[in-house]
C-alpha cells in the first residue's frame, strides 16, 4: 500500500473517531462522563490540527481546551452534581 | 390524577423543544455544509498568507504565527488578555473559594515537587521558541496553569499562588506592560503597538513574559474557583472537594487535616 493510501486511511479513522466523541460527549446524559469524553474530544482534535499542519493551534488546543479547561469543567461538573443532589434530598422541591 | 396529567404534559413539552433543537441543528448543519461547498468552488482567492510571509523580517520574530498574533493584530491579543482578566473578575464575585482538597500524601508529594518545576521550566522554553517555531505566551502561560492546578490538588489551597493582592497585580500585569508599550510607541510618535523593527523582538519577548504570567495566574485561579482563601484557610467538613477527596481514601500522614465528620 502506497503511503498516501495509508494517510488517507489514518485521516479517515481521525475524522471518524473525533465525529464520534463529539456526539458520544454532546449525548452523554451524565454531565462526568460528557466532561471526560470532551477532554478525549480536545486531545483527538490537537491530532487533526498536527496532522493539518498547524502545531501552534495543536499546542494550544491540547494544553487549554482539553487541560485547563477540561479540568475546569469537572471541577464545575462535580459541584453541579452536589449541588443537585443536594436539592433533591432536601425534599419534593422541582 | 392532576400530579402525573401535568407531569406528562412536561415531558411532551420537553419533547417537543428537542425535536425543535435538533431541526434547527439539521438547518444550521446543512446551511454551513452549502456555504462550504460554494466557499470550495469558488477557488482560492488571494490569501493574507503571502502578505503575512512578506513583511515577516520587520516583525521581530520569525515565526509567523506569533508574528500574527503580537505584531500584525496585537490589538486583538491585547483584548483577549483583558478578555480573560474579565472572566476571572466574574469568577472572583462568586464569592470565596472552597478551602480545597486535603493535604497530599508522601508519594504524591514528591510526584508535585518533581512536575511543578519541570512545567515551569517547559513554559519558559515554549515562551522563549515562540520567537521562532511554535510555542509562545498562551501555551507557556497554559502549562504555569497546569502547575497551578496540579498544586492545588495536592492539597496547597490557593494553587501556589501568592495573596490577594500581589495576585491582583500578576494579574493585570498582561494588559498593563501590553497598554504601557503600546502607549509609549505613541509618545515616540509611533502608532499604538506599532513597533519599529529595531526593537520590535525585544518589545514583543517583554510584553509576552507579562502575558505569560498574568495568563498561567489567571487560569490557576479559575481552577481554584473564587476570591483566594486566606493563608489559614484549612479543608472542613463544609467543604465538597475535602468531602470528595474522602471518598477516595488515601495514605494522609496528618490526621489531624482530615476533615471531621
Amino acid at each position: 500500500m502506497s503511503q498516501l493510501t495509508l494517510l488517507i486511511i489514518f485521516d479517515g479513522v481521525l475524522l471518524v473517531t473525533l465525529l464520534a466523541l463529539a456526539f458520544a460527549a454532546v449525548l452523554s446524559p451524565e454531565p462526568r462522563r460528557a466532561v471526560m469524553l470532551f477532554i478525549a474530544f480536545g486531545l483527538w482534535l490537537s491530532l487533526v490540527w498536527a496532522r493539518l499542519r498547524a502545531p501552534d493551534v495543536a499546542l494550544a488546543e491540547a494544553a487549554i481546551g482539553a487541560g485547563l479547561g477540561g479540568a475546569l469543567m469537572l471541577a464545575a461538573a462535580r459541584r453541579a452534581a452536589r449541588t443537585s443532589t443536594r436539592s433533591d434530598g432536601g425534599g419534593d422541591e422541582a | 390524577m392532576s400530579m402525573s396529567q401535568s407531569e406528562s404534559r412536561a415531558a411532551e413539552r420537553n419533547r417537543d423543544l428537542s425535536l425543535l433543537v435538533a431541526v434547527s441543528l439539521a438547518v444550521l448543519g446543512a446551511a454551513l455544509t452549502w456555504l462550504y461547498f460554494i466557499a470550495l468552488s469558488a477557488g482560492a482567492a488571494p490569501r493574507l498568507a503571502d502578505l503575512a510571509y512578506e513583511r515577516l523580517p520587520g516583525t521581530g520574530v520569525s515565526n509567523p504565527v506569533t508574528a500574527v498574533l503580537l505584531n500584525y493584530r496585537a490589538y486583538d491579543t491585547l483584548m483577549e488578555l483583558a478578555v480573560l482578566l474579565a472572566a476571572l473578575l466574574g469568577i472572583w464575585s462568586l464569592g470565596p473559594a472552597a478551602p480545597g482538597f486535603q493535604r497530599s500524601g508522601a508519594v504524591l508529594a514528591g510526584m508535585v515537587s518533581w512536575v511543578v518545576p519541570l512545567l515551569i521550566v517547559t513554559g519558559g522554553y515554549l515562551l522563549w521558541v515562540g520567537g521562532y517555531a511554535p510555542g509562545g505566551a498562551f501555551q507557556a502561560g497554559a502549562l504555569l496553569g497546569a502547575a497551578g492546578v496540579i498544586v492545588r490538588l495536592a492539597g496547597d489551597p490557593r494553587a501556589g499562588l501568592p495573596g490577594e493582592g500581589a495576585q491582583r497585580w500578576l494579574l493585570v500585569l498582561g494588559v498593563l506592560v501590553f497598554t504601557l508599550v503600546g502607549l509609549g510607541l505613541m509618545a515616540f510618535g509611533a502608532g499604538f503597538l506599532t513597533y519599529p523593527p529595531k526593537f520590535a523582538k525585544w518589545l514583543i519577548l517583554l510584553i509576552e513574559m507579562a502575558a505569560t504570567v498574568a495568563i498561567g495566574v489567571a487560569l490557576a485561579a479559575a481552577y481554584v474557583g473564587g476570591r483566594p482563601p486566606g493563608p489559614e484557610a484549612q479543608p472542613t467538613a463544609e467543604d465538597e472537594d475535602a468531602l470528595t477527596a474522602a471518598e477516595t481514601p488515601t495514605p494522609d500522614p496528618t490526621p489531624a487535616l482530615r476533615p471531621q465528620p
